[in-house]
């Protein structure tokens, strides 16, 4: 029995839906992260540092004007009118999920449908005070029952492949720019004070990426900047980590080269090979000399080539007549 | 009058002068109908209510919806569910069934004839320029052949049942008739909130209409195909019966492709895939005639293929239903019906019409405009319930409305005596009560024609209403077919 191939626009639907899911749970994690480190008299400084690493100065500007803690979280969390918030990507989830239901299980279309239901009715209360991280481990698990549903239920073809593809791109530019945040964010000046702050800045990053406790069983039992650095950069077995979604986003496309012959995925693979080697290639202690943040900020514009290079090659500047099949 | 949970629900409950599709008698029911009111009875109304309730969120979380789009907005509804059954004895399925193939037989027989000899119109059987003239004729079909000589593959015939229990044809659905999906999903709902209302009951399945359907797409196919590619050809989501879409690919197991998924190419059609072109053979398109090719009808389509009439008139690819149906179903023609069915089939039409005047000859618009008061004025190619006008419950203002309308152009407007639409108990507010239903089955034809047991069932919720359309307020139940008694 040969099935048909994918056609083009589910292959697109499912790298997107994937991208949109994650990102709904990376964000609900960058809330959770930013929330613990708000110092008192200086809020807002923390805050702002999530608007930045997202790159929405501008729109944030634009929309909400003065920085406060509730603009921000009002700004990711309840603006449907914001395209980089929570909800508007739940939105882009659903109608992606939408498109593709002749394709996903009915169990991952109705999951995605009353999540997306309880997305929608966040409350202005929902983010006051000690509700608010409740909202975010929601968030996250909403999320999660997504990715298990689709674990457990969605058919292993082409589309499943483009799905992965999505949602580990989505990842690693995630972690990068959950790294960056530390970029951002103020220390003390003490000695003492800043090795302290520093201790706990590291420990809220790694518990946001899901990796605090992991990180404990393979770091030293002192460990230091680089430790973290070299974990959510390089570690081969953290599933965030930006070298583990380059490995898989690899495996995914060999396996369509190979199992589906799409030799389209060459370029994307060349470009994932690359950004695997500017993180191997080089000591987390040599990436901080260079400048962590400039280094973070080029594996994200490479991710965005290389996922420039699947839609290229698989979605939108697809050349028709090129290889047609004679009936 | 708001009935407490714990009385006996069908206490209170009055068909009146209607035929009431669950307690009038029927002796070949074998108790079933019986059997099922006292079943009703034992759950209650509350126990009803909150399992319709749960029944309903069930719908919303699965997103089986249709789109109701007014001027501004787009807003997703579920098709407002029924849980009381409808119930079709075997005998009277037997006759529905032979009624409805011999209907969809007649209507291929009849486009086949206008589109090549004519003979029905040189015959003065039906007026030439009823067919000619109608806004649905496609002159690009003319001596044009479809296998098996079928043009409605699918095709959704509406009855009512009038107070005497006989069932009518109302109208042919014979372009994209929607409504299917309901039919199998409403089934599955019942099994999972009424699993106690079944037990037992010996029910006609539903659940093999996809792969009857894909079955006839294979057949239909470009002869010499071995495995053809069937697609179902949809306008996108934004369609209100999108849901329907999904399911029947779903069903069918074959790719919902949109307009733009496909191209033609040397008068071949192919959809785009990640493997680049892949060849395409049969569409089961839910696209209307005008949309289809901008480069043949509409030329502001988007949602269309460009070049794939020429495609089709080359023989290489199947679509279904084919173009040029809609001159079959047009309202004008449907008064012509028992008459084209004798034509063909030289037979006595098995489901009668309900009587109709046809305002384009001066006999019926002088009728119509005597008696406006007591009939139902329809313009004829419109669907949906929309533009009807309904003389008995119409205000003076209205009436005058639909005089002038009748006035300023006849040949548009068609008109019926109100028919007494059955009744079957249905959960209001207030308890069970009657509401007035029709009764849509489904035909797929290939090679030959198979009728989905049952159909769908729809119900005009509000109190009186004859407007069962869902666009239009109106909801659905389940419809069981008892199977023949074992031999």
């Amino acid at each position: 029995m040969t099935a048909a191939p994918l056609l083009a626009r589910y292959a697109e639907g499912m790298f997107w839906m994937a991208r949109y899911v994650e990102r709904v749970e990376n964000l609900a994690r960058l809330i959770d992260v930013t929330q613990s480190f708000e110092s008192p008299g200086r809020e807002a400084e923390a805050w702002y540092a999530l608007v930045r690493i997202n790159a929405d100065e501008e729109n944030f500007a634009r929309r909400c004007g003065a920085v406060s803690p509730q603009a921000v979280t009002r700004f990711y969390l309840d603006d449907t009118t914001n395209p980089t918030s929570v909800p508007a990507a739940m939105e882009a989830a659903r109608t992606n999920a939408r498109t593709l239901r002749p394709l996903i299980s009915t169990e991952m279309w109705k999951q995605v449908n009353q999540f997306h239901r309880e997305v929608m009715e966040t409350a202005p209360d929902d983010l006051e005070g000690d509700a608010l991280s409740r909202l975010c481990a929601r968030l996250k698990e909403g999320i999660q029952a997504h990715t298990g549903i689709t674990e457990g239920t969605l058919f292993r073809d082409q589309g499943w492949h483009f799905y992965a593809l999505g949602r580990l791109v989505e990842r690693a530019d995630q972690t990068t720019r959950l790294l960056d945040i530390k970029y951002h964010l103020l220390v003390p000046r003490g000695r003492e004070e800043r090795r302290l702050a520093e201790l706990t800045q590291w420990g809220g990053l790694l518990r946001a990426a899901a990796g605090y406790h992991a990180f404990r069983r393979v770091a030293a039992a002192t460990f230091d900047a680089a430790d973290v650095v070299g974990f959510l950069l390089a570690d081969r077995s953290f599933p965030r980590s930006v070298l583990l979604s380059l490995h898989e986003i690899e495996h995914h496309l060999t396996t369509l080269r190979i199992r589906y012959g799409l030799h389209g995925t060459a370029d994307a693979l060349e470009r994932a090979w690359e950004t695997r080697a500017a993180i191997e290639g080089r000591s987390a202690e040599r990436i901080i000399a260079d400048g962590l943040h400039e280094f973070l900020d080029r594996v994200q514009r490479d991710l965005i080539v290389l996922a420039g290079s699947i839609g290229t090659a698989f979605f939108r500047d697809w050349r028709p007549f090129a290889e047609a099949d004679s009936p | 009058m708001v009935e407490s949970g714990r009385t006996n629900p069908f206490a209170a409950y009055d068909p009146g002068r209607f035929f009431c599709e669950l307690t009038a008698g029927r002796p070949d029911d074998r108790g079933a109908a019986a059997l099922l009111r006292e079943r009703i009875a034992a759950i209650g109304l509350d126990g009803l209510r909150a399992r319709a309730r749960a029944a309903e969120r069930d719908l919303i979380d699965l997103g089986i919806t249709f789109t109701v789009y007014s001027e501004a907005s787009a807003i997703d509804r579920i098709l407002p569910f029924d849980c009381i059954p409808r119930l079709i004895t075997a005998s009277e399925w037997t006759r529905i069934e032979a009624g409805v193939r011999q209907r969809v037989a007649a209507l291929n027989a009849f486009l086949h004839d206008v589109y090549h000899e004519r003979r029905i119109l040189k015959e003065g059987v039906v007026p030439a320029e009823l067919v000619l003239g109608n806004a649905n004729y496609r002159p690009e079909m003319e001596d044009f052949p479809v296998r098996f000589g079928t043009y409605v593959h699918i095709c959704g015939t509406d009855l009512v049942r009038d107070e005497k229990g006989e069932f009518r044809v109302l109208e042919d659905n014979a372009r994209t008739p929607s409504g299917v999906s309901y039919v199998v999903e409403n089934r599955h709902l019942m099994l999972r909130a009424f699993p106690d209302l079944m037990e037992g009951l010996r029910l006609r399945p539903v659940d093999d209409y996809g792969m009857r359907l894909r079955a006839a797409m294979v057949e239909i196919a470009p002869a010499g195909v071995d495995a053809p590619q069937v697609v179902l050809l949809s306008p996108g989501i934004y369609n209100s019966a999108y849901f329907e879409h999904v399911f029947l690919a779903r069903e069918m197991g074959v790719p919902l492709v949109e307009g733009a998924d496909l191209v033609v190419d040397n008068e071949r059609v192919f959809m785009r895939t990640t493997a680049g072109l892949w060849p395409v053979h049969t569409i089961y398109r839910r696209i209307g005639d005008d949309f289809l090719d901008p480069a043949v009808f509409r030329p502001e389509s988007l949602i269309g293929v460009p070049g794939l009439i020429d495609a089709w008139r080359r023989g290489n690819v199947a679509l279904a239903n084919a173009v040029g149906t809609g001159v079959a179903d047009d309202k004008a023609v449907y008064a012509y019906m028992p008459r084209i069915i004798r034509f063909y089939l030289g037979e006595d039409a098995i489901l009668p019409n309900v009587e109709t005047h046809i305002c384009r000859e001066t006999e019926g618009l002088a009728y119509t405009l005597a008696h406006l008061a007591d009939l139902v004025v329809k313009p004829v190619g419109e669907s949906g319930g929309y533009g009807i006008t309904i003389g008995p419950r119409a205000s003076a203002g209205e009436l005058a409305k639909a005089r002038a309308a009748l006035l300023a152009n006849p040949a548009n407007w068609i008109s019926q005596p109100v028919v007494s639409l059955s009744v079957g108990p249905t959960l209001t507010e207030e308890g069970l009560r009657p509401r007035h239903l029709d009764l849509r089955p489904f035909t797929v034809t290939g090679r030959e024609s198979w009728v989905l047991p049952g159909g769908l069932s729809r119900v005009a919720l509000k109190e009186g209403s004859l407007i069962v359309n869902s666009s239009q307020g109106g909801g659905s139940k389940d419809t069981w077919v008892l199977e023949e008694p074992a031999p």
